[in-house]
């Protein structure tokens, strides 16, 4: 294993030391229990909005923290959920009395934490769960759909309502709305390596590829060769589109993300090859995000994300925004 | 049993992770993400540096203080689960004492309920619970048996989880990480049942050992 890293059980707190800082006018961090916040408190009567997951896949949550997103994140250990003790104590720190909505990605770790966390908090909370991961059904399995890029979209889009003063359960019922109109999908060329493991998480041939890959490099449909461009942007919109259903000329935002192991210049080129198929999906491209947002570490490959644009989606995607990671308006 | 006790068995509990990560690694690498061992090392180990304030409190105590602190430091589906179990055995009248088998085999199902809640999953969703309610049943009707030794009912008891453990081989998973495998996580043991069996096996040896317990 080869990495930028002193020791193992430091990695995730001196990370979090570099985050800080890096982005100090931006955002403050906690450690024991980790969590990360706003460098200046939001106003009075604002819906807090909390995220948080395993680290591993930064910039996400905490990248997302700052004006017009996030107030808070909680980073797990790498790949793993955070713990209750953590989202309770970034809640009693950044609560404005407007009450506090997690953003949480549907894995079993995480939902069972933020329940928990939710059962033992004494301020009004609500909880949206983004699950916008169309590779693996979710009709027989009751765990079903994953939450992978998508989930940046939702942050986005109820960051600005709250910002403009909606209330807890418009918060509630807009990231709900917003993740009915997201869907993703990607694929992996090699695996990522956990630090603490010190190994692949998985094993793949040098010419093959796991189609609907999973953000900790878990598994998804099937295995196979390796392909075009073409054929994966084909392969993966083609797949997006079924579940999304667009109308004919429908505006969307395309977001190309990648895991963290794959150059801009291939993200672009993905680009181009699901635009193109797009249009002949006769679907138009609204808006659109290319980069490493939602990563798996130093795994090569990418994901598709669109997210079905309407009036109400695309007033909050272009308001203004100052966080680590994104910044557009301010 | 008291509190010097459940440190003990902590303790061999410990070891036992030791002693088997690489084989519960391998089942977690197939089937799910690969990080259960390293998530409850890290949880064995918070409780083990609180070891001094665990040994001052009463079993129910030390019990519901042991769950705060998995809940606390292992993260992800187990430590929310483990957590349940050690909280689940608290709330029983009786914990405090724990001294007859049958106040432990209520303690027993009463994590395992609270497991089973938080968890939403039953037996043959190919999870911790295909061994942990098997276990649970079976030691609460092995208690009312005034024939049997405390060994004899040890063994049943292991023998149970073992059965439990393999029977999710041949199960798609329908919870937990390895439900977004469905059928192509056939054929391999689950690993969060892979280790309540072993948690199961070491507490049996370590007790069949304990002159002291009948």
């Amino acid at each position: 294993m080869k990495k930028i890293i002193n020791d193992v059980e430091d990695v995730l707190t001196e990370s979090l030391n570099g985050f800080a800082l890096s982005h100090g006018d931006i955002l403050k961090v906690n450690l024991n229990p980790n969590f990360i916040t706003r460098a200046k408190k939001s106003k009075a009567g604002k819906v807090s909005l909390i995220s948080g997951g395993g680290s591993g896949h930064e910039p996400l949550h905490g990248g997302f923290v700052g004006f017009g997103m996030l107030d808070a994140a909680c980073p797990g250990q790498i790949f793993t959920s955070p713990t209750p003790d953590q989202m309770i104590a970034a809640s009693e720190a950044v609560d404005n009395g407007g009450g506090i909505l997690f953003i949480v990605k549907n894995y079993s770790g995480d939902l069972m934490n933020f329940e928990m966390a939710s059962e033992m908090l004494g301020i009004e909370n609500m909880t949206v769960l983004v699950n916008d991961d169309v590779a693996v059904e979710d009709s027989t399995y009751t765990t079903g759909r994953r939450g992978v890029a998508g989930t940046l979209i939702v942050e986005k889009v109820i960051g600005s309502a709250a910002e403009a003063g909606a209330s807890l359960s418009e918060c509630k019922e807009l990231g709900d709305y917003t993740n009915k109109m997201i869907a993703s999908m990607g694929i992996a060329f090699t695996s990522c390596t956990v630090p603490a493991a010190g190994k692949p998480t998985f094993e793949i041939a040098h010419d093959e590829m796991e189609i609907g890959v999973g953000i900790h490099g878990e598994p998804g449909r099937k295995r196979e060769k390796a392909k075009r461009a073409d054929e994966i942007a084909r392969d993966l919109v083609d797949t997006i589109l079924e579940d999304l259903k667009p109308d004919n000329n429908a505006e969307v935002l395309l977001h190309i993300n990648g895991f963290g192991g794959t150059p801009l210049m291939e993200l672009y080129l993905l680009f181009n090859s699901a635009a193109n198929e797009l249009e002949k999906n006769k679907v138009k491209i609204g808006r659109s995000l290319v980069g490493n947002y939602t990563t798996s570490l130093e795994m090569a490959g990418a994901s598709i994300t669109i997210c079905k644009l309407d009036d109400k989606i695309l007033k909050h995607w272009d308001s203004p925004v100052h966080t680590a990671a994104l910044r557009w308006g301010m | 049993m008291n509190s010097e006790m459940i440190i003990q068995i902590i303790k061999e509990v410990q070891k036992a992770y030791e002693a088997n990560a690489s084989e519960i690694e391998k089942l977690d690498q197939a089937i799910g993400d690969g990080d259960h061992v390293i998530n409850m090392r890290r949880g064995l180990k918070a409780i083990l540096e609180i070891e001094e304030e665990l040994g001052s409190l009463k079993p129910g105590g030390a019990l519901n203080k042991i769950a705060m602190t998995l809940l606390s430091s292992i993260g992800g589906a187990a430590g929310p689960l483990f957590a349940s179990m050690f909280m689940g055995m608290a709330k029983v009248p009786g914990s405090d004492h724990m001294d007859d088998s049958k106040t432990v085999a209520k303690m027993f199902s009463s994590g395992v309920e609270l497991v089973k809640q938080r968890g939403k999953a039953d037996v043959g969703d190919k999870t911790m619970m295909d061994v942990l309610i098997p276990v649970s049943t079976l030691f609460n009707k092995l208690v009312e048996r005034s024939d049997l030794s405390k060994n004899e009912m040890l063994r049943q008891l292991m023998a149970e989880a073992e059965r439990g453990m393999l029977s999710t081989k041949d199960i798609a998973a329908t919870k937990g990480r390895a439900s977004y495998l469905g059928e192509r996580a056939k054929g391999h043991i689950d690993p969060g049942a892979k280790s309540c069996q072993l948690i199961i096996f070491t507490i049996c040896d370590y007790l069949m050992n304990q002159e002291k317990i009948r």
